[in-house]
């Protein structure tokens, strides 16, 4: 029987394994070194803040993996010996396949700052960092202040988990305004105030220089770029992107480039080899998106997709259109299509914003200015259809024709107060005054 | 009930001074319970209901005004109240005691225990209420239902402050508020006062919720009452077989469950902070799809049995000694029997017909429902007597009946076991009416949780709020609409759900139940070829 071996229990190598074994008896083994069982990743922040334990965050009971026969090894796999078909674990163990896959996922980002690696110093990735923030900063007496490095989705992330806890927060963000690299800047400045009005202590245009040690190796305080100030604290979050946790293969045969390079297929340079989830690198990139795609739905995506290769029938990783989500503190953020930062967008891209006077709501529309076709949405505050706007941008419907029927793909519960009247007019009018 | 988190992290004066006045109200209760006699027990009882409702709207406000509109659930694994802690165990306690004295004992909260056979104790401080309202001394019912209703009230106005920025939860707790205090509770009462001899009849509450409204006494109650006991008595007929399936194919069952119910009342209210407590487990699931139809069976045969054997007389008399005259029923033994085993054949056919597919791997036991149903009915046929039914005395299967399903098990467990089972043990292991409900809510409903697209990103919080334990993790991840007997669309999930996934809808029978294995942005072609199956 066909030996499937998979590197990494995330959500792409579990999706993989669950679908390999709906269409096929094959042998399925997955290995990880982080926990025994799958969990989920995004809801780390949950356990921390005492919504969830973390048994809640696995979406399935331990049961399953036997009954489906889904065999679980829990070991660091150090080496990748291709020619043999072997891996060798830390352990001194090694395991034989027929077919190897990937998915190791991700690791948090150190740009080699002084002090990156002292006690009390830690990402937000892996089981571990969460159980070391619970070592570090238990409460406010053991943990008087934090900071966090890095303006991402992590980052926000961290700030509302010390916050639960009413751990003070100083949040230092490289951009101007909140995520702007990747937000209109009509929505990051919105987060922005948000994220203040949480009585996080928000940086912009500010940059680490280093974490400072106290004398028994854990950290003492941090010294920012721009203007040389001292902040002390006890705990450092680095929050500042994640890239592929590929290290472990340097030594073998598979062609790396910051991940695992994959072609369509998401085969790499070696037969019977793949890779999937956030470690996989497109040699190029598909449409819009980046050549490493590290969020969720992406790696459960390749994981549908590959399996289908594995069971015989060989089929290109080949998503629909981009989609999204995440929440910023108590602002839902959700996202179809395309709609790119100031910094990112095209010359032909035009945004329509509009946003609801309590700062808590607003969308941004894309839109071809020469066309007029609908690229995008990005929606705050708003819950919306995916399906909906799924349809229209395979329909390629133009603007107008999503702003007047806006209102079909609302998703907000029952009786919340709709505002699809108060949007369209606000864009009727930037159309007259355009 | 208890507002008391002792181990609550950080929290402020206000609240501790909140707390403070609302155990200084539960004290003077107490006080009561020992049997002090207050001077004036209108103004005590007023001071101590007063001061636990202003306790706890002090302490609510103080909570979440002053934080932004949102989520509020830091802590709830920690809290030891909230997380079967220590403190949790000894609430349940405190709770399941409360309950065994009131169901089982209620001579100790003081009830007819003076001379003359006025109350004493606890239920003597609710005399100048109960005298108000229906111009009687109150009973150990009076008490809880008062307490009851100004639980439901106070963290009823908990509960909206906690979700001020969902209409929908809003909206669903002012009507629970409603329907407890005017329904359940002040209706009844001034019922009474109109002297009419009409039984107590919360209007909300239908068979088979009330197991009792079909009994001998009440049915007496309703023939000899007029008009207006006729009316009750053919409402009581209607809210079940018209009103009811016809709100649910439109609603699903939260029309009743989170809107109207008590029992859903305070579940929602008293009870929220305990709702995670509910075991999600695939082995917790299997338990409650026995027990709940175990129980809707069990409570038809018993309504079916009782009714049978009174209607077996023929009639009844009433009316004073020299003046008495006897009631027929319209309706005789026999045409019930084979009424309702004709009903019950129509309904099993119909649905084995049209609606197998739904049923799944269910319809076994649905078929094993219905021919236990049909042996109690030939039995009862041929030996039922208006003295046995079963062979056994009717009253003392009657009395085994309310004693099982009514006290021990709504009561003692359902609403004692808040801290441990979480707060809806009792409407999701045991409630007959529930398992009506949900019947018709997996078969013949409008009312599915819609899943949006892709977006699920198995985080788990929908799972761990369900009250009713259904894992709607398992549905979302797979973009499948979530379409359970049990749910009773609290909509807790899409509340707490931080990707926007759920939503509670109405909608259209088609594709309503939607099994689907990739989802929504992936490749189409590749969503069409494994999903088509
Ligand atoms: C806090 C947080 C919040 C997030 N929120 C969102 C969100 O809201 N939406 C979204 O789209 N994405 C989110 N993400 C990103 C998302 O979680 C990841 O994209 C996704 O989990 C990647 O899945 P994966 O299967 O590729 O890898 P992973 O989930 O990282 O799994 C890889 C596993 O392999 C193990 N492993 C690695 N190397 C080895 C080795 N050599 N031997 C053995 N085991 C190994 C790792 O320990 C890990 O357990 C979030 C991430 C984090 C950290
Ligand atoms: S599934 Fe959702 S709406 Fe239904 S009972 Fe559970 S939490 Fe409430
Ligand atoms: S539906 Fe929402 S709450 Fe439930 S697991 Fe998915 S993302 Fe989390």
């Amino acid at each position: 029987m066909e030996h499937i071996v998979i590197i990494g229990n995330g959500i792409s190598g579990v999706t993989l394994a669950r679908h390999v074994r709906k269409l096929s008896d094959k042998k399925i083994t997955i290995i990880s070194a982080e926990t025994d069982y799958f969990f989920s990743r995004t809801a780390l922040m949950y356990v921390y803040m005492g919504h969830m334990k973390f048994e809640h965050t696995q979406p399935y009971e331990n049961w399953f993996w036997d009954k489906n026969r889904i065999d679980l090894v829990k070991a660091y796999v150090k080496n990748v010996e291709t020619k043999s078909k072997t891996l060798y674990f830390d352990n001194g163990g090694s395991l034989q396949y027929d077919k190897l896959i990937i998915a190791t996922g991700s690791k948090p980002n150190k740009f080699g700052w002084p002090g990156q690696d002292l006690d009390g110093v830690m990402g937000m990735y892996h089981k571990q960092d969460l159980d070391n923030l619970e070592k570090y900063a238990p409460n406010n007496q053991v943990c008087k202040h934090a900071v966090i490095v890095g303006g991402g989705l992590i980052g926000i992330e961290l700030a509302e988990m010390l916050n639960s806890r009413s751990i003070p927060v100083t949040f230092l963000v490289r951009e101007s305004n909140f995520w702007n690299g990747v937000l209109p800047e009509g929505e990051s400045g919105m987060i922005s105030r948000h994220i203040k009005n949480h009585h996080i202590d928000l940086r912009l245009s500010s940059n680490l220089k280093e974490i400072k040690s106290d004398e028994n190796g854990k950290v003492k305080s941090i010294i920012i770029e721009e203007t040389g100030e001292e902040i002390a604290c006890d705990v450092v979050g680095l929050t500042a992107g994640v890239s592929p946790n590929v290290d472990f293969l340097k030594d073998s045969d598979i062609e790396l480039g910051r991940g695992v390079k994959v072609n369509r297929f998401l085969e790499t340079n070696i037969q019977d080899v793949y890779a999937i989830g956030d470690c996989a690198e497109q040699h190029e990139a598909i449409g819009n998106r980046r050549p490493i795609e590290a969020v969720w739905y992406t790696g459960r995506m390749m994981g549908e997709t590959l399996a289908q290769t594995l069971c015989g029938n060989r089929i290109e990783y080949k998503p629909g259109h981009w989609f999204n989500s995440a929440k910023f503190m108590d602002i839902e953020y959700q996202t179809y299509g395309w709609v790119f930062s100031e910094r990112g967008k095209k010359d032909f891209e035009q945004h329509f914003h509009w946003r609801h006077d309590d700062d808590t709501k607003c969308i941004t529309v894309a839109y071809n200015k020469n066309t007029n076709a609908f690229l995008g949405i990005n929606t705050f505050g708003i819950r919306m259809r995916h399906e909906t706007f799924d349809k229209w941008l395979t329909e390629k419907r133009d603007v107008d024709y999503v702003m007047h029927n806006l209102s079909e793909a609302n998703f907000d519960p029952e009786f919340y107060s709709r505002f699809e009247k108060d949007i369209l007019t606000a864009y009727k009018n930037q159309l007259q005054t355009a | 009930m208890s507002l008391a988190r002792p181990d609550a992290l950080n929290i402020t004066t206000k609240q501790k001074i909140a707390l403070a006045l609302g155990i200084v109200g539960l004290f003077i209760l107490t006080l009561a319970l020992f049997n002090v006699n207050f001077p004036n027990k209108g103004l005590f009882l007023t001071l101590a209901l007063g001061l636990i409702v202003v306790g706890t709207i002090l302490y609510s406000r103080d909570a979440y005004l002053n934080k932004l509109e949102g989520i509020k659930n830091d802590g709830q694994w920690f809290k030891s109240v909230s997380s079967r802690g220590i403190w949790g165990w000894i609430l349940g306690v405190i709770l399941t005691a409360f309950y065994i004295v009131l169901y089982f004992f209620a001579e100790y909260l003081g009830l007819g225990q003076g001379t003359d056979g006025s109350n004493t104790g606890l239920i003597r401080l609710f005399d100048p209420l109960s005298q108000l309202l229906s111009g009687r001394n109150a009973s150990q019912w009076f008490v809880y239902g008062t307490l009851y209703t100004v639980a439901i009230l106070a963290f009823g106005y908990k509960f909206i402050l906690k979700y001020r920025h969902n209409r929908y939860q809003q909206l669903r707790t002012v009507s629970v508020m409603f329907f407890q205090l005017a329904f359940a509770f002040l209706i009844p009462e001034f019922m009474y006062r109109l002297n009419s001899g009409i039984p107590y009849y919360d209007l909300k509450n239908m068979w088979p919720l009330s197991y009792y409204n079909f009994e001998q006494y009440r049915i007496e109650g309703f023939l000899t009452t007029g008009n207006l006991g006729l009316i009750m008595l053919i409402f009581g007929v209607l809210s079940i077989f018209v009103i009811s399936p016809i709100l649910t194919y439109k609603y699903g069952k939260r029309w009743y469950c989170s809107w109207v119910c008590g029992c859903g009342g305070l579940a929602e209210t008293v009870g929220d902070p305990f709702r995670h407590l509910s075991s999600k487990k695939q082995s917790a699931w299997k338990l409650e799809r026995w027990l709940i139809h175990t129980v809707l069976v069990f409570s038809v045969i018993m309504t079916v049995a009782v009714v049978s054997s009174y209607l077996k007389a023929g009639g009844f008399w009433t009316g004073e000694e020299g003046n008495k005259r006897f009631i027929e029923y319209w309706l005789s033994n026999e045409a019930f029997l084979i009424g309702i085993g004709i009903f019950l054949t129509i309904l099993f056919v119909g649905v084995m017909v049209f609606k197998r597919n739904e049923l799944g791997k269910d319809a076994k036991y649905g078929a094993i429902g219905y021919f236990v149903v049909i042996a109690a009915l030939v039995l009862l046929f041929y030996t039922g007597t208006t003295e046995e039914i079963f062979f056994i005395k009717s009253y003392k299967l009657k009395s085994a009946y309310g004693f099982y399903i009514g006290s021990i098990f709504s009561g003692v467990i359902g609403t004692g076991f808040y801290p441990i089972l979480g707060s809806r043990a009792w409407c999701r292991f045991g409630c007959p009416m529930a398992g009506i409900l949900g019947f018709q809510q997996r078969l013949f409903s409008k009312f599915r949780i819609t899943t949006n697209g892709g977006q699920c990103i198995s985080c788990g919080n929908c799972s761990n709020s369900c009250e009713m334990g259904i894992d709607v993790r398992h549905y979302a991840q797979k973009g499948e609409n979530i379409v359970r007997s049990s749910c009773v669309g609290c909509g807790i999930c899409s509340a707490v759900c931080p990707r926007g996934v759920l939503k509670l809808e109405n909608d259209g029978m088609e594709g309503r139940i939607n099994p689907t294995e990739v989802l929504l942005g992936n490749d189409v072609d590749l969503m069409k070829l494994v999903n088509q199956k």
